[in-house]
C-alpha cells in the first residue's frame, strides 16, 4: 500500500490488518512513555486546505508518537494566498524531502490528484469534499469493534446529512466491507441523489430504526456546506432526526452512540444525551491517534525491496 | 538438543536466576515475542517449584520490539504481537527471555523498549541458544546451550527441541 485515498481501495483483509495493527498502537499509547522510534527520520506534512481540529492534531500526535517529524501547512499563512496552485505547492513541499502528505481539501479528488503529482511520498486522504474520509472510517470501525467485539452481523444506523458527508460514505463502505448491515436515516433532501451501488438500506423514520440497531452514528449538520434550504429549519430537523433523550431511550441497552465531531448540541444530539455511558465519542478521538499511527506505520514502514534477513525473527 | 535437554536447561537457568539474585525479590520475567514467550513461561513454572514461597509471585510479561528495531524499512512490515508488561519496571530486576541470541539487535531493541516502562534496577538476559555472530556488545547472563553456527544457518527452538537447518531464502 503506497497511498491511502479511499476505503473503496481496501479489501476486507486490508481493513482487518489495519485494525489489528491499531491494537498494538493502543497499547503503545497506554505506556508511561507513549512513543516508539519506528518512523525516526521520516517527515509527515499536513496539507490542510480546509479547517480541522481533530484530524490535523490527531495525525500530528500520531506522527510524533512514531518519532516522525511533522510540518503543518495552513492555507491562510501560505503562498496559496498569493495564488500558488495546489500542484506547485505540493511540488515545493515535496522537494524539501518529505515522506508523507496528509491532504484535506474542500473538493473531492484532490488527494488522488496529489498522489499522481508526488514522486515518492505517500499521500493520505484527510478528507476530500463530499467524497471520503478514510481514517475517520477506520477509527469508527475500530471503536465499533472495541465495544461490540465484532463488526460482522452488527447493524449500524448512520443518521443525518448523508448527502454532504464524506464520513458517511467512508463509514458505510468500511462497515459493510467488514460484514455489518448499514441503514442510512435522513430526510430525502439530505440523501445523495443516487444510492446506486451503495450496499445500504435507507429509512426516513429514526424512531422505527432505533430499537433495531447496535450503534447509532450521528452526523454533524454541515451548515457550511448547505447552499440551499434542504431542511426547513434546524429546529424542525432536531425534532424529527435529533437524538433526544426520549429517542435515546429507544436504543437497546448495549447500543452505542457515535459522532465524528464537532457536535452541534441541541441539533443532531441533545445536550443531556452526550453524557450517557453509551456515548463513545471520546473513545473515537482516542482511537483516532492509534489508527493514524497504524496508517502511517503501514505506509512508511514497508520496504521498497526486502533485502536478506539479518536476524532471528 | 532434545525436549529433555531443553527441560533440563530451563531447570538449570531457573536455579541460576535464583542464585544470582539471592532469591526472587523484585524479579520480573519478560519473554520476547514470539520465541521467548514459551521459554519465559517454562522458567516461571520452574521458579515456582524452586522457590515455593516467592516463585509464584514473579510477574511475567511479554514484549514485541517491532517498533524499536533498527532494520525498520529493510524488512516487510510484520503485524506486531502482543506487548503486555504487568508492572511498573522501576526498581525491578528484569530478566529478558529469548529463544535464540544471534546478532544482538533484537535485544538492543528490547532494551530500548523496556526504557518506556520505567527504569529497571538491572536487566539480565536469558536465552535458550547462543549461536554467536554478535554485532553489538551484548552478552547473555543465562544460556541454555552455546551452539556454534554458520551465519547462514537457521536455528529453530520449539518444545520438541532445537533444530539446526539451512536458512530458507
Amino acid at each position: 500500500m503506497k497511498h491511502l485515498l479511499s476505503i473503496a481501495d481496501l479489501t476486507p483483509t486490508d481493513l482487518t490488518d489495519l485494525l489489528d495493527l491499531t491494537e498494538s498502537f493502543v497499547e503503545v499509547n497506554e505506556r508511561p512513555i507513549p512513543k516508539v522510534p519506528a518512523l525516526r527520520g521520516k517527515t509527515v506534512v499536513s496539507l490542510f486546505f480546509e479547517d480541522s481540529t481533530r484530524t490535523r492534531l490527531s495525525f500530528e500526535t500520531a506522527a510524533k508518537r512514531l518519532s516522525a517529524d511533522t510540518m503543518t501547512f495552513s492555507v491562510s499563512t501560505s503562498s496559496v494566498k498569493k495564488g500558488e496552485s495546489v500542484r506547485d505547492t505540493v511540488e515545493t513541499i515535496e522537494a524539501m524531502g518529505i515522506h508523507a502528505l496528509v491532504v484535506r481539501h474542500a473538493s473531492a479528488g484532490v488527494p488522488a490528484q496529489v498522489s499522481r503529482w508526488v514522486r515518492g511520498a505517500s499521500v493520505i486522504n484527510g478528507g476530500d469534499g463530499w467524497h471520503e474520509h478514510p481514517t475517520q472510517a477506520l477509527l469508527d470501525a475500530f471503536t465499533l469493534r472495541q465495544h461490540l467485539h465484532t463488526i460482522e452481523g452488527r447493524h449500524v444506523a448512520i443518521v443525518g446529512d448523508i448527502k454532504h458527508s464524506r464520513v458517511a460514505r467512508s463509514d458505510a463502505l468500511a462497515f459493510t466491507a467488514l460484514g455489518a448491515r448499514v441503514t442510512l436515516v435522513a430526510p430525502p433532501t439530505l440523501l445523495p441523489p443516487s444510492l446506486d451501488g451503495w450496499p445500504v438500506e435507507v429509512s426516513y423514520d429514526l424512531d422505527d430504526v432505533l430499537p433495531k440497531i447496535d450503534a447509532c452514528y450521528l452526523l454533524r449538520m454541515q451548515r457550511e456546506r448547505m447552499t440551499e434550504a434542504l431542511v426547513p429549519s434546524l429546529r424542525e430537523y432536531a425534532s424529527l432526526y435529533g437524538l433526544t433523550p426520549e429517542r435515546a431511550d429507544r436504543l437497546g441497552p448495549e447500543a452505542l452512540i457515535m459522532h465524528p465531531g464537532p457536535m452541534n448540541r441541541g441539533v443532531e444530539i441533545a445536550g443531556e444525551v452526550t453524557d450517557r455511558p453509551n456515548v463513545v465519542v471520546i473513545d473515537q478521538v482516542r482511537n483516532g491517534v492509534a489508527v493514524r499511527m497504524a496508517v502511517l506505520y503501514s505506509l512508511l514502514g514497508g520496504p521498497d525491496a526486502a533485502p536478506e534477513e539479518t536476524d532471528q525473527p | 538438543m532434545s525436549d529433555d535437554d531443553i527441560r533440563r536447561a530451563v531447570w538449570r537457568m531457573a536455579h541460576e536466576i535464583v542464585e544470582a539474585n539471592h532469591g526472587l525479590h523484585d524479579v520480573v520475567l519478560i519473554g520476547l515475542q514470539t520465541g521467548g514467550v514459551p521459554i519465559a513461561a517454562a522458567l516461571a513454572e520452574a521458579l515456582e517449584k524452586i522457590e515455593p514461597e516467592t516463585g509464584a509471585d514473579v510477574p511475567i510479561g511479554c514484549l514485541d520490539v517491532a517498533f524499536h528495531r533498527d532494520d525498520f524499512g529493510l524488512r516487510p512490515v510484520l503485524p506486531p504481537a502482543l506487548t503486555e508488561i504487568p508492572v511498573d519496571l522501576t526498581g525491578r530486576v528484569v530478566v529478558l527471555v529469548d529463544d535464540v541470541l544471534f546478532t544482538g539487535r533484537t535485544i538492543r531493541a528490547a532494551l530500548d523498549a523496556l526504557g518506556d516502562y520505567g527504569r529497571a534496577r538491572a536487566v539480565q538476559l536469558a536465552v535458550m541458544v547462543d549461536r554467536g555472530h554478535r554485532e553489538l556488545p551484548i552478552r547473555p547472563d543465562y544460556v541454555g546451550k552455546n551452539l556454534p553456527t554458520r551465519r547462514d544457518e537457521m536455528v529453530n527452538v520449539s518444545s520438541e527441541g532445537v533444530d539446526l537447518g539451512e536458512l530458507v531464502k
